[in-house]
C-alpha cells in the first residue's frame, strides 16, 4: 500500500482540458443545429471561418512565443471559442469581419494575456464586443427565420454572400433580410426595443410577424435547445449550478418586477429568458472556468451581476442584446468578488468581524 | 558622445516622453484619431517645450527653490496661451478639432518634467535643444499612432492636411481603400489604448534585439586545474 503525500487539490477530476472543451462543444451542438435550421447555413460557414482563423492564430502566436503549439491546439479551447463566436455572429456576416473577430479573440484577448488559463476576459465575448462596436451595421444584420423570409437561401448562396456580398441570383444581404411582405425583419429584441422607444405598448410591439405569443419565432426553440444542452452539462458536472441559476433567477426577478410594475413599458421576464443569447450566455459563456469567479458564493454574485446588467442594458442601453457586455463587465469584477468571497479553510475558525 | 547627441538619443528613443516615460498620455490617446490631429498637437507641444525650457533655463539662477514649481507652471501656461491664440488665429479648424487639449498642454507632465529635471539645471543652449528633441520624440509617437488609427479606421492618410498647411495641402490626402464597414474600433478610445500598447511592445522588442546585437561575447577564463583530486 502506498501512502502518498500530495498537495491540494486532493480530489481531482478525471477529465482532461480537451475532454471538457469537447463536451461543452457537443452540448452546444443541438442549439447550433437549430440555429442553422431557422436562420440558414450561414452560421455553419461562420464556424468554419472562425475555426480556421482561431487555430491558425493560436499556432502562429504560440510559435512566436516558442511554445509547443501542437499540444495547445489539441486541447480544443480555440475551437470552442470559435464555435461560441460563430453562434453569436449574424449568419451572413462578411468573412473578413469573422476573421478579425477570431483573430482578436485568440490573439489579443487570450494569448496577449498569457494563453489558456490566464485570460482576464472571455475571449469569444471580447471578440464579439469588438466587432459590435466596430461594425454596428453588419453585426446587427440578422435574417428573418427562413420560413418567413421572402428569399430563403441555400448553402451556395450563403458562401457567395459571405465572400462577395451577393447571392448567385444577385440578391444582396438587404434583400435577403426582408420578410414575405418585403419589410426588413429585426430580431425580436431589436424590434421590442425600437417599438417601446417609439411609444408603442408591449402588446403592439409583439404583434408583428416575427413573434408568436409574445416570444420570438425560432429564438424560443433555440434558447430551449441551449437550455437542454446546459442541463446536460450540469448533469455531467462539467459546470456548477451557481452561475446559471443565479443569472437566470436574477433576470426573472428583475424583469418580473419591472414587467409587473408597468406591463406595457417593459418586456416580460419570459421574453428576456427566451430571447437572444440568454440561455447560451447562462450555460456556455458565463460559466467559462477561466474568466468566471472561482468560489461558490462568488459564482452566485457573478451570475446575479450578469443577470442584472443584461436586463438593464437591454432595457436602457444602446444595443439590442447585452450578454456580451454584461459578461465582459462582470469579468472585470471577478478579482474583487473572489477576494471578498474566499472560502474558509477547512479546520480554521471564522474570525470575528472579518470575512 | 557629445551632449547634443546624448540629448537626441534620449529624447527620440531611449527616454521618449510617450513610449518610455508615459507622460502626456491623455492628449496622446485622445487626439490621435488622425495623422494631422496628432501632428498639430505634437507641433504645439514641441513649441511650448522649447519655449518653456529656454525660459526656465534663463531664469534658473533667479528662482528660489521653494517656489520653483508655481513659477515653472506660469511660464508654461504663458507659452500655451501664446500657442493657443496663434492656432485660433491661423489654423482655426484644427484649433476646433483639438479643442480642450490645446489648453491642457499646460498639464502635460512631460513639459514640467523637463523643466524640473533638465532645464532648471543646465545652460540655455542645451535646455532648448532638449526641449526640441523631447518634443520631436513626442510628436513622432503622436503621428505614428494617429497614422495607424487613421489608416485602420477611415482608410485615409493625411486627411485634413489643409487645416494645418493651407489649401494647397488638400491634394496630400491619400485614400488607401474605401469600405462600407469601417473599423470603428481603431478610431474609438479602445483603439488608442490597444495601439499605444502595441507601439510600446514594439519598442521593447526592438530594444531587446539591439541589446542582443551589441552584446559582446563574455570572456571565458580558462584555468588550469591545480589542485589534485582529494581522495
Amino acid at each position: 500500500m502506498s501512502l502518498r503525500i500530495a498537495s491540494s487539490p486532493h480530489q481531482r477530476s478525471q477529465r482532461s482540458t480537451a475532454e471538457l472543451m469537447r463536451l461543452v462543444c457537443y452540448c452546444a451542438l443541438p442549439g447550433f443545429a437549430l440555429q442553422c435550421w431557422f436562420f440558414g447555413w450561414g452560421s455553419l460557414l461562420q464556424f468554419l471561418i472562425a475555426a480556421v482563423v482561431a487555430l491558425g492564430t493560436e499556432a502562429l502566436i504560440l510559435e512566436l512565443r516558442k511554445k509547443d503549439f501542437e499540444k495547445a491546439l489539441s486541447d480544443c479551447s480555440a475551437l470552442l471559442t470559435a464555435l461560441l463566436l460563430a453562434i453569436c455572429l449574424p449568419p451572413l456576416t462578411p468573412w473578413w469581419i469573422t476573421a478579425i473577430g477570431a483573430f482578436f479573440a485568440i490573439g489579443i484577448a487570450k494569448q496577449l494575456y498569457g494563453g489558456l488559463g490566464s485570460n482576464l476576459f472571455n475571449p469569444a465575448m471580447v471578440a464579439y464586443v469588438t466587432l459590435l462596436v466596430s461594425f454596428p451595421v453588419a453585426m446587427t444584420s440578422w435574417l428573418p427565420p427562413q420560413h418567413l423570409a421572402e428569399h430563403p437561401y441555400n448553402l451556395v448562396d450563403a458562401l457567395s454572400v459571405i465572400f462577395t456580398g451577393f447571392t448567385g441570383e444577385g440578391y444582396s444581404l438587404t434583400q435577403l433580410r426582408s420578410d414575405a411582405d418585403g419589410f426588413t425583419m429585426a430580431t425580436p429584441l431589436d424590434a421590442v426595443k425600437t417599438d417601446l422607444s417609439l411609444g408603442l405598448t408591449l402588446e403592439e410591439a409583439t404583434s408583428k410577424g416575427q413573434f408568436n405569443n409574445g416570444l420570438g419565432i425560432g429564438w424560443f426553440w433555440i434558447n430551449l435547445a441551449y437550455l437542454a444542452g446546459g442541463l446536460v452539462l450540469l448533469k455531467l458536472r462539467a459546470i456548477k449550478w451557481q452561475i446559471p441559476v443565479s443569472m437566470l433567477g436574477t433576470i426573472l426577478l428583475v424583469a418580473g418586477i419591472m414587467h409587473l410594475s408597468a406591463p406595457d413599458l417593459f418586456a416580460s421576464p419570459w421574453f428576456h429568458l427566451l430571447s437572444g443569447g440568454t440561455m447560451l450566455g447562462a450555460f456556455f459563456i458565463a460559466t467559462d472556468p477561466v474568466s468566471a469567479s472561482t468560489t461558490d458564493r462568488g459564482r452566485l454574485l457573478f451570475g446575479a451581476g450578469i443577470g442584472l446588467l443584461v436586463v438593464v442594458i437591454r432595457t436602457w442601453g444602446g444595443y439590442p442584446d447585452a450578454i456580451a457586455f454584461a459578461v465582459v463587465l462582470m469579468n472585470m469584477a471577478v478579482p474583487l468578488i473572489d477576494y471578498y468571497t474566499r472560502p474558509r479553510t477547512y479546520g480554521h475558525q471564522r474570525q470575528r468581524g472579518k470575512p | 558622445m557629445s551632449e547634443y547627441k546624448t540629448l537626441s538619443w534620449q529624447g527620440l528613443w531611449k527616454n521618449n516622453p510617450a513610449l518610455v516615460q508615459l507622460l502626456g498620455l491623455c492628449p496622446l490617446l485622445a487626439v490621435t484619431g488622425s495623422f494631422i490631429n496628432g501632428l498639430g498637437l505634437g507641433l504645439a507641444t514641441t513649441a511650448v517645450l522649447i519655449g518653456s525650457n529656454t525660459t526656465v533655463s534663463l531664469v534658473r539662477n533667479l528662482v528660489p527653490a521653494e517656489i520653483r514649481i508655481p513659477i515653472f507652471v506660469m511660464v508654461i501656461a504663458a507659452f500655451v496661451t501664446i500657442i493657443q491664440l496663434l492656432m485660433n488665429a491661423y489654423t482655426f479648424t484644427l484649433y476646433q478639432a483639438l479643442g480642450i487639449f490645446i489648453p491642457l498642454i499646460v498639464t502635460n507632465c512631460a513639459i514640467i518634467g523637463r523643466a524640473e529635471a533638465y532645464a532648471s539645471k543646465n545652460p540655455v543652449k542645451f535646455a532648448a535643444f532638449d526641449g526640441l528633441m523631447m518634443g520631436v520624440g513626442f510628436t513622432l509617437v503622436l503621428v505614428t499612432l494617429g497614422g495607424l488609427r487613421e489608416i485602420l479606421g477611415s482608410g485615409t492618410l493625411f486627411s485634413g492636411a489643409e487645416f494645418l498647411f493651407g489649401d494647397w495641402a488638400k491634394q496630400l490626402t491619400l485614400t488607401l481603400y474605401v469600405t462600407e464597414h469601417k473599423f470603428l474600433l481603431a478610431i474609438l478610445p479602445p483603439g488608442a489604448f490597444i495601439g499605444m500598447g502595441l507601439l510600446i511592445a514594439l519598442k521593447n522588442v526592438l530594444d531587446k534585439r539591439l541589446e542582443q546585437l551589441n552584446k559582446q561575447p563574455a570572456k571565458v577564463v580558462q584555468r588550469a586545474r591545480i589542485t589534485a583530486e582529494s581522495s
